[in-house]
């Protein structure tokens, strides 16, 4: 169960996390003495305005950046004082990105695409193929693997990106508005994956999203304001009411 | 450490082909230019080693490092002629060639100007000691008549050098009775006449020669002829294997031609240098969400440097080819410069050769490699997070 402080059997544990940034010769505060844990298998999306610090909290969470204080922990392990070779190496092992955009390769084929996770891996090239052609076979694009992005649609771009997220099995997935370039039903179609890969393979996944009908797909929704989460409410199948409190401080 | 596949350098940089063009463009030009330099020192350096025979050794006057500094005697050539180790024809005459060495003011046909060229008088010994030259057209000269054999290279160089012709120098007419070839080496940008004719023309005691070449009864013969020349009290000579002096010869040319080279390639090179930073600069600007997605993805910054490495390494080294390719109709190319040892004339043939095509591969690669360091190093450094939301 999410929740808005400290568990210590949480998978993501997040505590007294600030962000701050200097602009102009100003200190700007993103997030203030942010308190979360998510357990494994949620589905948690985060909305909130733009500059809540939502995009900056998912950044930290998967260690593409360092909080100004404060402590992130992922299954034991605490990420916030790691170098930045051993993050990478961190975020190899534990994490599977989703982005807006997509950000596939353009010069490289969808299989390709999908093997980048892989080749940070000891797998061989044969137990690679399997894993990529498993991965584009459960977003149902197993017949498009030697397909360019520039040659599919967005929303098949998009499920290569989660194929790629998935492929070496990683901790948990963060979805950075996922479906905020795609039109209604891909949008539909990419969100079905990712509440299939968090209900039926029980993947953690971390969404921030603008659209509530995105957001409506989550079991816990969270809103960030001004740098801090302010309440939260649980939809899933049966829409319960909020199951998480404002952070405790 | 896990490299970035190639496979998306190598596409990358045909996908981009137009922004990598003018890096290409620019090393293939200084590799070009650098090889044909380089092609030109080993051109004229071949030409004189060529010249000379390993079973053949030069003689001249005791500290002379020229033919147009020394001076030997006839008496001299004599005792030489006797020394051991010197090769005899089959009616049993040493094969010992006396020449006299002049310079003489001829019409350069490229320059339309005078240049000075090579006169070698010789005895009809000269081409059974001088192995390699041959007549290919007319006949070698008769005694004492103001005959000339010109070498293919002089006979097209100058003026008047042709079969036939009849050339004015020294205050008298001569007659071009033969064409000779050597194979492309300093003999064919000379013009040979019969000794003691020439001797007379400039007037030179015909007993006086400025150089003996001998021919060995074998290469080894040499030290034991040395050693003999040395230890003859009658004698103050020195003898060098043809082939080492040609070599002498060549050196100071070809070591200017190779210094300018390197200095004209340097110059180009550093233009070239900045052509490969820009490239990669606006490379690694273009492609900042990608190369953000591949830290992402858990890439490390050492294999992202590693990734534009290549990357700068391959568009360098598609230019080097391209320079090579470019250079290579060059090889066999005849010109001609002065040759600061003897002040004359010398054709020689750009040689473009293997090792130095290598060398202009070498040089094309450190030129990517300069090029693409701080730009690899920039892509590492980028931040992450910022750069993967850039459109």
């Amino acid at each position: 169960m999410v929740r808005l402080d400290d568990n210590g059997d949480a998978l993501i544990r997040v505590r007294d996390l600030d962000k701050t940034y200097r602009r102009g010769g100003q200190d700007v505060h993103v997030l203030r003495g942010l308190n979360l844990s998510v357990d494994e298998g949620e589905f948690v999306a985060f909305m909130g305005p733009s500059g809540s610090g939502k995009t900056t909290l998912l950044n930290l969470l998967g260690g593409l950046d360092l909080p100004t204080a404060g402590s992130i922990t992922v299954a034991g392990d605490e990420i916030t004082h790691l170098s930045g070779p051993k993050l990478a190496h961190w975020r190899a092992r534990h994490v599977g990105f989703i982005f807006q955009m997509y950000n596939l390769l353009p010069v490289l084929t969808a299989f390709q695409n999908v093997e980048l996770p892989l080749l940070l891996t000891r797998l061989s090239k044969a137990q690679r193929r399997r894993h990529v052609e498993t991965a584009l076979g459960l977003v149902g694009l197993k017949d498009r693997t030697d397909y360019y992005p520039r040659q599919l649609s967005g929303g098949q771009e998009q499920r290569v990106a989660i194929a790629r997220a998935i492929v070496a099995d990683p901790t948990f997935l963060l979805c950075d508005e996922p479906t905020g370039d795609l039109d209604r039903r891909s949008a539909d179609e990419v969100l079905a994956l990712l509440s299939g890969l968090a209900s039926r393979y029980g993947k953690t996944v971390l969404m921030v999203t603008h659209d509530p009908r995105a957001a409506e797909r989550a079991e816990v929704v969270l809103h960030l304001e001004k740098g801090a989460l302010v309440e939260g409410t649980t939809s899933g199948p049966e829409g319960n009411g909020p199951t998480s409190k404002p952070a405790e401080t | 450490m896990s490299p970035i596949p190639l496979i998306y350098n190598v596409r990358s940089v045909r996908a981009r082909w137009r922004g990598n063009l003018v890096a290409v463009l620019g090393i293939a030009g200084v590799v070009a230019v650098f090889v044909a330099m380089l092609s030109m020192a080993r051109g004229f350096q071949l030409t004189l080693v060529d010249s000379g025979s390993p079973s053949n050794a030069i003689v001249m006057r005791g500290g002379a490092t020229t033919e147009m500094e020394s001076v030997v005697t006839r008496e001299q050539i004599q005792v030489i002629a006797g020394a051991p180790g010197v090769a005899h024809d089959e009616e049993g005459h040493p094969l010992v060639s006396g020449e006299v060495f002049v310079v003489a003011a001829f019409h350069h046909r490229a320059s339309d100007s005078d240049a000075l060229a090579p006169v070698r008088g010789v005895s009809e010994q000269a081409l059974k000691v001088h192995r390699g030259v041959r007549i290919v057209s007319g006949r070698f000269l008769r005694p004492g008549l103001a005959e000339l054999v010109a070498g293919k290279s002089a006979s097209t160089m100058y003026s008047g050098f042709g079969l036939g012709d009849t050339p004015s120098f020294g205050g008298r007419t001569w007659r071009v009775v033969g064409i000779m070839d050597s194979g492309g080496s300093a003999f064919d940008s000379e013009v040979w006449a019969d000794q003691p004719v020439l001797s007379q023309t400039y007037k030179r005691p015909e007993d006086l020669f400025s150089s003996v070449t001998v021919r060995l009864t074998s290469p080894a013969a040499l030290g034991d002829f040395k050693r003999a020349l040395a230890s003859d009290p009658r004698l103050t000579v020195q003898a060098d294997r043809e082939t080492d002096y040609y070599a002498k010869q060549s050196r100071a040319v070809s070591t200017m031609i190779r210094v300018l080279g390197f200095l004209v390639a340097s110059v180009m090179g550093i233009g070239a240098v900045f052509g490969a930073f820009n490239t990669m600069y606006s490379s690694v600007a273009a492609r900042a969400r990608e190369i953000a997605t591949l830290r992402a993805l858990g890439f490390g910054g050492a294999s992202v440097v590693l990734s534009w490495m290549v990357e700068a390494l391959f568009i360098a080294l598609i230019g080097g080819l391209l320079g090579c390719i470019v250079v290579l109709p060059v090889n066999g190319l005849t010109t001609s410069t002065l040759n600061w040892q003897s002040f004359s004339q010398i054709a020689f043939a750009f040689r473009v050769t293997p090792d130095l095509l290598g060398k202009g591969l070498l040089f094309a690669l450190v030129m990517g490699f300069v090029g693409g360091l701080l730009p690899a190093l920039r892509a590492a450094r980028m931040p992450v997070a910022s750069a993967l939301r850039e459109l």
